[in-house]
């Protein structure tokens, strides 16, 4: 299993039946592939709609499209409307958890995840309002990059949002965000908590009873 | 009732260089694209525009991107157009940046006679500085100014000869939006109809100017 799967499979646990959940681009799309049975959550796309799901082989509707431009589908009791309504359920409190991956992230709950100053500048899309207002925001992304450290003190980027993120999912750990630390809940089997700790620069409390997944 | 069905030539005669544009559209989706086409073919410069994403460099707003012809671009996403990306980084186009739930619910404001709103997305960001924070009952929030445009181009899948509009699937997007806030507003219709259903319209023919075919 590749990281990506592994944190993908990891987030989808805590997908909570019946709830409105925003995926973001790229690794937590993956994680609508893991959603435990029993468990049945409605998709929100963004550009407008409810009730989001993969083609799987059907013929593309020009009409409908995933928050990427992708050709996607929609369940039978999906709904389209405007973008104005589509936020309103965003900012609203109407989303229970979004998953979005990020660039940094830090032990206060900052993110940033939509540009890096003279590169990259993608702009912010809809990410920003995501995790203003989702009731739950889980960050899913590999541990490091290219042998950089994520997980940090303080964001050095341009902030997406301030103290917002709740969760961290990474292919070696999860993390709860407290009061200014993160907590680790669960490490990785195929690694360890001495592990997490060198590749982490935040501060880090390690819980009790740390689990394995 | 009076037809508003033009020609696209109309096109030229309605949006002039230095405009303010609102333009619907997805990613490509619900972008009226023989409006684009006439703007480009016609060489209106100097637009500012207004739309949710810089889309990609063949489709939905990308074309008019390239094209050289709008000087200010205010939007929340351009990552799918590295066309964009250069001209943002050479300085040959202004870019802007809004979050996507801001930019709709400013433009919205400025159709519905409001003056900004307060929003708290972006608070302890960069989209913060230099804007005004308001707190309410203990939170922050920031006063985004209203937005209107001087013109709204938008995409309808039915459009009658009044101006009604039924819109569909993901393409619905920032239609009604920009259709509510623009001056002037010029629908490109992918099939012109004599009736639509009331219970179905989602923009109201009172608010459109001209309804033209769309040329997909």
């Amino acid at each position: 299993m590749d990281a990506k799967e592994k944190i993908a499979r990891r987030v989808a646990l805590e997908m909570k039946d019946g709830e409105l959940v925003n995926l973001g681009i790229g690794l937590p799309t993956m994680v609508a592939n893991y959603i435990p049975d029993g468990i049945e959550v409605v998709l929100q796309s963004e550009n407008g709609m409810t009730g989001l799901i993969g083609l799987e082989g059907k013929e593309a509707d020009p009409y409908i499209t995933d928050a990427g431009g992708t050709s996607a589908d929609i369940t039978d009791y999906g709904a389209f409307f405007d973008s104005a309504l589509s936020f309103a359920l965003i900012r609203g409190g109407h989303v229970g958890a979004t998953v979005l991956g990020s660039l940094e992230v830090d032990q206060e709950g900052n993110m940033a995840n939509y540009m890096i100053p003279g590169k990259l500048i993608p702009g912010m899309g809809g990410a920003m309002d995501l995790v203003t207002g989702a009731k739950k925001v889980i960050v899913a992304m590999t541990h490091t990059a290219k042998g950089a450290i994520k997980i940090l003190k303080k964001c050095k980027l341009p902030l997406t949002g301030m103290k917002c993120v709740d969760m961290i999912v990474t292919e070696l750990a999860v993390f709860e965000v407290k009061d200014n630390y993160l907590l680790l809940t669960e490490v990785a089997s195929e690694s360890s908590v001495e592990e997490v700790l060198s590749l982490t620069e935040a501060e880090v409390k390690v819980a009790d009873n740390v689990k394995t997944f | 009732m009076k037809s508003k069905v033009v020609d696209k030539s109309i096109v030229k005669e309605v949006i002039k260089d230095g405009m303010h544009v609102l333009a619907s559209g997805f990613l490509g989706g619900g972008t009226p694209k023989v409006i684009v086409d006439e703007i480009i073919n016609n060489n209106i410069k100097d637009l500012t525009v207004y739309t949710i994403d810089a889309s990609f460099p063949d489709n939905g707003i990308g074309p008019l991107v390239a094209s050289g012809n709008i000087k200010t671009l205010v939007v929340s996403h351009i990552g799918k157009d590295p066309v964009a990306q250069d001209k943002m980084k050479d300085g040959s186009m202004e870019v802007k940046l809004l979050p996507m739930g801001t930019l709709v619910e400013a433009i919205r404001a400025g159709g519905c006679g409001l003056g900004g709103i307060l929003t708290p997305t972006g608070v302890g960001t960069e989209v913060a500085k230099g804007r005004q924070i308001i707190n309410i009952k203990g939170k922050d929030y920031i006063l985004e100014e209203a937005i209107k445009g001087d013109v709204a181009i938008v995409q309808a899948y039915q459009a009658d000869h009044f101006g009604n509009c039924v819109l569909r699937g993901t393409r619905i997007n920032s239609n009604e939006v920009m259709a509510l806030s623009g001056e002037k507003v010029i629908v490109a219709a992918e099939e012109i109809v004599d009736h639509l259903d009331p219970n179905l319209i989602k923009i109201p023919g009172v608010l459109v100017d001209y309804v033209i075919q769309e040329e997909m």
